[in-house]
């Protein structure tokens, strides 16, 4: 077990690495291989009409002359260790970790995407609860009444679920139960009108999540049933709600769970639609607009914030399967 | 009134292609302390007859007809709750794959823990060391440890053990055993079905084992049922059936039999054909167009199902050859290639 979470430790470490090495080629040895010279890449930095005095200055302060190693090593120091950036006369430390000063804010962007994460994160978990629940629980009980009208419903409005955008059922359910639209309100402040504003986009998050996850258990359990160790658990006078749950949910709930964590990583990275629709300040929203304004700083911190949350999930996931398969050898 | 008593039992599962008879008609009895032996073919409905016998035909919704009477009470029309109160306690089952037929991620003490719970309103604890004592009374060395280990860290033999331990840790009156040993190496096979044989004596237990292979009865049973289409063809005590066995389907089982104690001169005496359709089932005997003596029944075999008759001291057989023409066909032709193969 310690060998087998050493590894994957060591393994997730070196994908963030490989993760930033790859962002930070994209932003900043692409352009150049199509072309763009330093003294272009210098100018997105420096604003309109930049005079060759100010690139100059720019090059020199980001470190865009010097080879792009030292350059990487430099962005790699400033996330782990913090650094130094020189502002004509002032100089100003930014702290660990540091993915640099937004060009349109000014703003160091670290702070700014840890004040978005609480968002997402309010998003992502309340919503996961919900379609959890939900999914597993129609999932089970549609497996049970294969066939019947209940099943037929719910299978039905899983599709729906599946196949309607969230922009769509989103925009819907504002003009119906809330056309003033919702404000995110931090859990800290005040945990009522937290849940109060969030409940519309965790119903609709979950809504399309539940509809994937009913249609999962579903298949699960209607493969499960017909093991040979339910027909063991029968034959032993259990009782038929024992034999569903704790055997054939039990063995249906692995994978999902499986599943669950990796979607989980995927939200907290940024539930992009879902925030843009509801206008919530979170991750997603942060990259949209990184992304509109060309503001690499930002582009690369929330790169990396969502590498690491799926990073983070996957080793979850990893040691959760071994934990609940016994079958899984660490 | 014998212990286990089936009686003119029909099951019967409709499909989208018709009405398949799994079980057309079935009789027999068990005493406890006896062991019977159902043989048959894939598809002969052996194990839906024990399956209907434990109450867990459930899928496909089946027609069942006739009785099961388990020590005086009639299965068939019990509620389903009252047939899971006797699953386990009073009847258990144990199946051919054991590692299939366990729960992979419970421990194999956890698993007979729960199937003791069940009937018995214990502590956790008084369970647990009921487990151990029944994996060391099956033959698992240092069952106090083995007991927390899961079922694929068995080995395929210690499985079974376990699938047994759990199977008779209510101290069932009737034990099913379904193909127990088909999935096992054939060095692990003895052993198993000494261990059924020996706790058989110990816990005076009724058992039921099914299979299609001769050689599992020849060691376990001292009755046999040959099944044939959802059908009893042959009835009879394990010595009648291998030393003077009536019925065409039975004789090519046994000549389906590889021996070893004898010089290999002749290809094994197979059955031609393969087992008939359920859904389209041959008219008459449904042995018939695999059978290469019902020529001489001048159409009968094609019309008309034999019953099946007594032609000796528990010994039945189903077939429409005259008694005297089977008796001599066993004797002069099918004796002597088997024991001469």
């Amino acid at each position: 077990m310690g060998g087998f979470l050493v590894r994957r430790f060591l393994g997730a470490i070196m994908l963030l690495v490989i993760t930033s090495i790859v962002t930070f080629a994209i932003f900043f040895v692409v352009p150049r291989m199509a072309g763009q010279t330093v003294d272009q890449l210098a100018a997105q930095y420096v604003g309109k009409d930049p005079s060759p005095a100010e690139i100059e200055a720019t090059k020199e302060k980001l470190g865009l002359d010097r080879p792009l190693v030292v350059q990487y090593g430099q962005f790699v120091k400033g996330v782990v260790a913090g650094r130094e950036f020189t502002f004509g006369a002032t100089r100003e430390y930014c702290p660990p970790p540091c993915f640099g000063y937004s060009f349109k804010t000014q703003r160091p962007v670290w702070p700014d995407l840890v004040d978005r994460i609480g968002v997402t994160a309010s998003l992502a978990l309340g919503a996961s609860v919900l379609w959890l629940v939900a999914g597993v629980a129609i999932g089970v009980l549609s497996a049970l009444r294969k066939g019947t009208f209940f099943d037929r419903a719910a299978m039905f409005t899983a599709l729906a679920g599946v196949s309607l955008p969230i922009f769509f059922t989103g925009l819907l359910s504002l003009a119906l139960f809330r056309p003033s639209g919702v404000n995110y309100v931090p859990f800290t402040d005040n945990p009522l009108e937290w849940a109060d504003n969030l409940l519309l986009p965790w119903v609709t998050l979950a809504f399309l999540y539940a509809a994937l996850y009913a249609r999962l258990t579903r298949a699960g359990m209607l493969e499960t049933m017909g093991e040979d160790f339910i027909r063991t658990a029968r034959a032993k006078g259990l009782t038929e709600p024992v034999v569903v749950t704790r055997h054939a949910l039990r063995a249906t709930l692995t994978p999902i769970l499986t599943v669950f964590g990796l979607d989980i990583g995927l939200l907290l990275g940024g539930a992009v639609l879902t925030e843009s629709t509801y206008s919530l300040p979170g991750i997603g929203r942060y990259a949209i607009d990184a992304i509109n304004n060309n503001d690499l700083p930002q582009v690369l911190g929330v790169t990396m914030i969502a590498a690491l949350f799926i990073v983070l999930a996957n080793l979850t996931v990893d040691i959760l399967y071994a934990v609940a398969d016994p079958r899984v050898r660490l | 009134m014998a212990f286990l008593e089936v009686d003119d039992l029909h099951v019967t599962f409709p499909t989208d292609d018709g009405m398949v008879r799994s079980v057309g008609g079935l009789t027999f009895a068990l005493e406890r302390g006896r062991t019977l032996g159902i043989v048959g073919e894939s598809g002969s409905g052996k194990s839906v007859t024990s399956m209907a016998i434990m109450g867990l035909l459930k899928t496909g919704r089946p027609v069942i007809t006739g009785a099961i009477r388990l020590d005086g009470l009639d299965l068939v029309t019990s509620t389903p709750d009252r047939v899971r109160r006797l699953r386990g306690k009073k009847m258990a089952m144990i199946f051919q794959d054991p590692l299939s037929a366990m729960h992979p991620f419970y421990t194999v003490g956890r698993q007979i823990v729960e199937a003791y719970q069940v009937h018995n309103d214990v502590s956790r604890a008084v369970a647990r060391k009921h487990a151990v004592d029944m994996l060391g009374r099956i033959g698992i060395p240092r069952p106090d440890r083995r007991v927390d280990d899961y079922p694929h860290q068995f080995s395929g033999g210690m499985r079974q053990r376990a699938m047994i331990a759990m199977a008779l840790s209510c101290d069932p009156d009737l034990l099913i055993a379904d193909e127990p040993t088909t999935a096992l190496d054939v060095t692990v096979q003895a052993q198993i079905l000494d261990l059924i044989r020996d706790l058989q004596r110990d816990f005076d237990t009724a058992v039921i084992v099914i299979t299609h292979d001769l050689g599992v009865v020849a060691e376990l049973a001292d009755d046999i049922l040959v099944m044939y289409a959802g059908r009893a063809v042959e009835h009879a005590s394990s010595e009648d059936l291998f030393e003077k066995a009536e019925h065409p389907y039975t004789w090519g089982l046994l000549g389906s039999v590889p021996r070893l104690d004898v010089e290999p001169t002749a290809r094994l005496a197979q059955i031609p054909g393969t087992p008939p359709s359920m859904i389209n089932l041959p008219t008459g005997c449904a042995f018939h167009p695999r059978c290469r003596y019902a020529v001489a029944n001048e159409g009968l075999s094609e019309t008309e199902t034999p019953e099946l008759e007594n032609v000796g001291e528990g010994h039945q057989v189903a077939c429409h050859l005259p008694p005297g023409v089977r008796r001599g066909i066993f004797a002069d032709d099918i004796r002597p290639r088997l024991e001469g193969r």
